[in-house]
């Protein structure tokens, strides 16, 4: 080597942060087609989460309970401030709502199953209720959204709790959105739309304005299910503090906030990325309001928006929600992103269908094409055949299963017979901004950032 | 709550809550033809979730939902009504006497709402099926994202009618201020001069069939369109 060589791939090679490989694809993609990129699921960007909380089990100071022995119940109430039936699980972990349109018909039987044998609720979507989960589910909670579609008092009055949706965390402030490949005919008519169009949902609901009206709304949905079943209200987090408030103050039983890791069938990834607050920031926002109004306990918190493990529904609890609600971890545990699909008890791979997308398995977001390599979030109906009932719904139930066994292990370990006795006191934050969102000391410290 | 003829009951909304009223209309309603609510003063989700061919007559002014998620029951408004009359109705007919305010009719999948007077802002907004028959003006915005249904506005429309229509259609004999994105006149055929005039009738409304004017979705939003520049 002479001794005017470089090493180019130091300095002559230097990526910018700026402008990265990333960045660099995005504007030539955008240059070339003039379209911004629609996808499905979450948010995919590093944000403060539970990862970034750790719980204090308990030693001399606390008194654990035997890990195997000693019985700690997850039972969990949801709907108690005005419903003469609230629901009644025996877990707070909860399946959220899904439309019959992003997903199918099978997978929608399937979460019913699995709920049911986990003895918890699962959720409709923004397409009705179908025959299918209706019969599978024993707890099925029914979406009123925006859009409408599908929505009669017949499921209204067969509905297990109904969910008053006002946003959710992918996208706060956007409606739906469904590409015409997923609009089959029977999704078509469930919807009342011709087949085959793109059908953008609307963000606002059409018969009520601002939460003065969503009072008078949530009174109609009352008298109409003779003060029945309880009405939950789910936001997008943004200004939670607030949201929840005028929630509380609407008449919601049950608020349900969903951070902004939450997922959706398709939208904007621009959308995705940068509107909403990470579920962390939300959850204390949330039951600060509860607080505020002297409402905890009275009013259920349902979190959502990157519930993945028990842990995380641990760390949900012990921050003061009562129930967490998972989208995004079911589809996995059916199959989405996977390697393989089951047929028969027999594993087939999906590597070429996940390659005519694009894509491979672990990074696909392809749900808003219809195309799901592994019957997921399909209409097509050879695809939607990959997912059988069967095995998805004992995926879901292990997989809901094994959460709730996690659950109780952390809650025995910092010594709680009930899984909700969990409390803020039990953790600390491994950063300084997750102690500043979620109010609770930096590890080994007493410091809780913006409060002392 | 008080029999006053051997079918029919009287709910005086003065002294009894419309809790019982609701109740009342969602239980076994064999040999009951006629509800009549007294003094209704305004109150909200007047004979809401009816599932049932009774009548209903709210003798006075209703407020927020009247008849919302009607199926079956023909329900008289004899004032006017507040927001989302008849909202998400799947079956029989509303009919308001009066003025209808916001949303009336939203969502609805069938039967036949009738407003006599005018209806506010927002008229037939995501209509699914339902028909509706407005005697005076509709407001801005009225049949926006409606799906499937018919409505007919003897009077005039205001701004943008039918914005983001999909496959319902609409029948004006009035002037229309302005239509919505992708909503477009189109000529009367045989067929729509025929239904308009069935309509008028089924609504007990007197006009010539022949002076009303189309409009319905010229269908371009239903295909996303980069070029459109969001001109909608």
């Amino acid at each position: 080597m002479k001794i005017n060589d470089i090493p180019v791939h130091t300095v002559g090679r230097e990526q910018s942060a700026t402008f990265d490989r990333k960045t660099i694809d995005y504007i030539q993609h955008a240059s070339a087609s003039g379209l911004y990129e629609i996808r499905g699921l979450g948010a995919k960007r590093a944000l403060p989460h539970f990862d970034d909380l750790l719980f204090l089990g308990a030693s001399l100071s606390r008194y654990p309970l035997e890990g195997y022995r000693e019985k700690c119940s997850s039972k969990t109430v949801l709907g108690t401030r005005f419903a003469k039936n609230p629901v009644e699980l025996e877990m707070p972990i909860t399946i959220a709502g899904m439309s019959f349109g992003a997903l199918s018909a099978n997978v929608k039987e399937a979460l019913g199953r699995a709920a049911t044998a986990a003895g918890t609720s699962t959720t409709t979507g923004d397409g009705g209720m179908t025959e299918e989960e209706r019969r599978s589910s024993k707890t099925l909670v029914y979406q009123c959204l925006p859009s409408r579609y599908g929505f009669n008092p017949d499921d209204v009055r067969r509905a297990d709790a109904i969910e008053v949706v006002i946003g959710q965390g992918a996208k706060p402030g956007g409606g739906g959105m469904l590409l015409g490949q997923k609009i089959n005919p029977r999704v078509a008519k469930m919807r009342v739309l011709p087949e085959g169009v793109d059908q953008r949902s609307a963000a606002r609901h059409p018969d009520w304005t601002g939460p003065d009206d969503l009072t008078i709304k949530i009174i109609e949905l009352r008298e109409i299910t003779d003060w029945r079943i309880p009405i939950y209200v789910k936001i997008g987090a943004t200004r939670v503090f607030n949201d929840v408030k005028l929630a509380v103050h609407s008449g919601a039983d049950v608020v349900v906030v969903d951070g902004m890791q939450g997922g959706t069938a398709a939208t904007q990834t621009t959308f995705i990325e940068n509107v909403g607050i990470p579920t962390l920031a939300a959850v204390r926002q949330a039951v600060d309001a509860l607080e505020d109004l002297n409402m905890k306990g009275r009013v259920q918190l349902v979190v959502s928006g990157g519930i993945r493990t028990g842990a995380d529904v641990a760390k949900a609890l012990a921050l003061g929600a009562d129930a967490v609600s998972i989208g995004q971890g079911i589809l996995f545990s059916l199959g989405c992103n996977a390697d393989t699909y089951v047929q028969g008890g027999r594993h087939i791979s999906a590597i070429d269908d996940y390659a005519r997308l694009g894509t491979a398995p672990g990074y696909c977001h392809h749900c808003h094409t219809g195309q799901c390599p592994t019957g997921v979030t399909t209409q097509d109906p050879l695809l939607e055949k990959r997912l059988e009932p069967d095995v998805g719904a004992q995926r879901v139930r292990n997989y809901l299963k094994t959460m709730n066994m996690e659950l109780t292990t952390i809650a025995r370990a910092c010594g709680k017979q009930n899984v909700h006795h969990l409390e803020r006191e039990d953790l600390v934050a491994l950063t300084v901004e997750a102690a500043a969102m979620a109010g609770v000391p930096l590890a080994g410290t007493s410091w809780i950032p913006g409060r002392n | 709550m008080k029999m006053d003829a051997p079918d029919a009951v009287l709910f005086d909304l003065a002294q009894t809550p419309v809790r019982e009223l609701n109740q009342f209309l969602h239980g076994d309603l064999a040999g009951v033809k006629r509800v009549v609510v007294g003094n209704p003063d305004g109150a909200h989700s007047i004979a809401v979730g009816v599932d049932a061919a009774v009548e209903v007559l709210i003798d006075g002014h209703a407020g927020y939902y009247a008849a919302g998620m009607n199926k079956h029951a023909a329900v008289t408004i004899a004032g006017n009504a507040g927001p989302g009359v008849a909202e998400n109705m799947m079956s029989g007919t509303v009919r308001v006497k009066g003025f209808a305010s916001v949303s009336a009719g939203a969502s609805a999948n069938g039967g036949l709402l009738v407003i006599e007077g005018d209806a506010g802002l927002r008229c037939g907004i995501s209509l699914k099926g339902a028909d509706i028959v407005v005697g005076g003006d509709v407001g801005a915005f009225s049949a926006f994202m409606a799906q499937a249904g018919r409505i007919v506005v003897c009077g005039n429309a205001a701004e943008n009618l039918g914005d983001s229509l999909y496959e319902a259609v609409l029948y004006v004999k009035g002037e229309v201020k302005s239509l919505g994105a992708d909503a477009r006149f189109e000529p009367m055929t045989e067929g729509d001069f025929s239904a308009v005039a069935e309509l008028l009738a089924a609504a007990g409304l007197k006009h010539d069939a022949r002076t009303f004017k189309r409009i319905a979705s010229a269908k371009q939003l239903y295909h996303w369109n980069a070029d459109a520049n969001q001109e909608y």
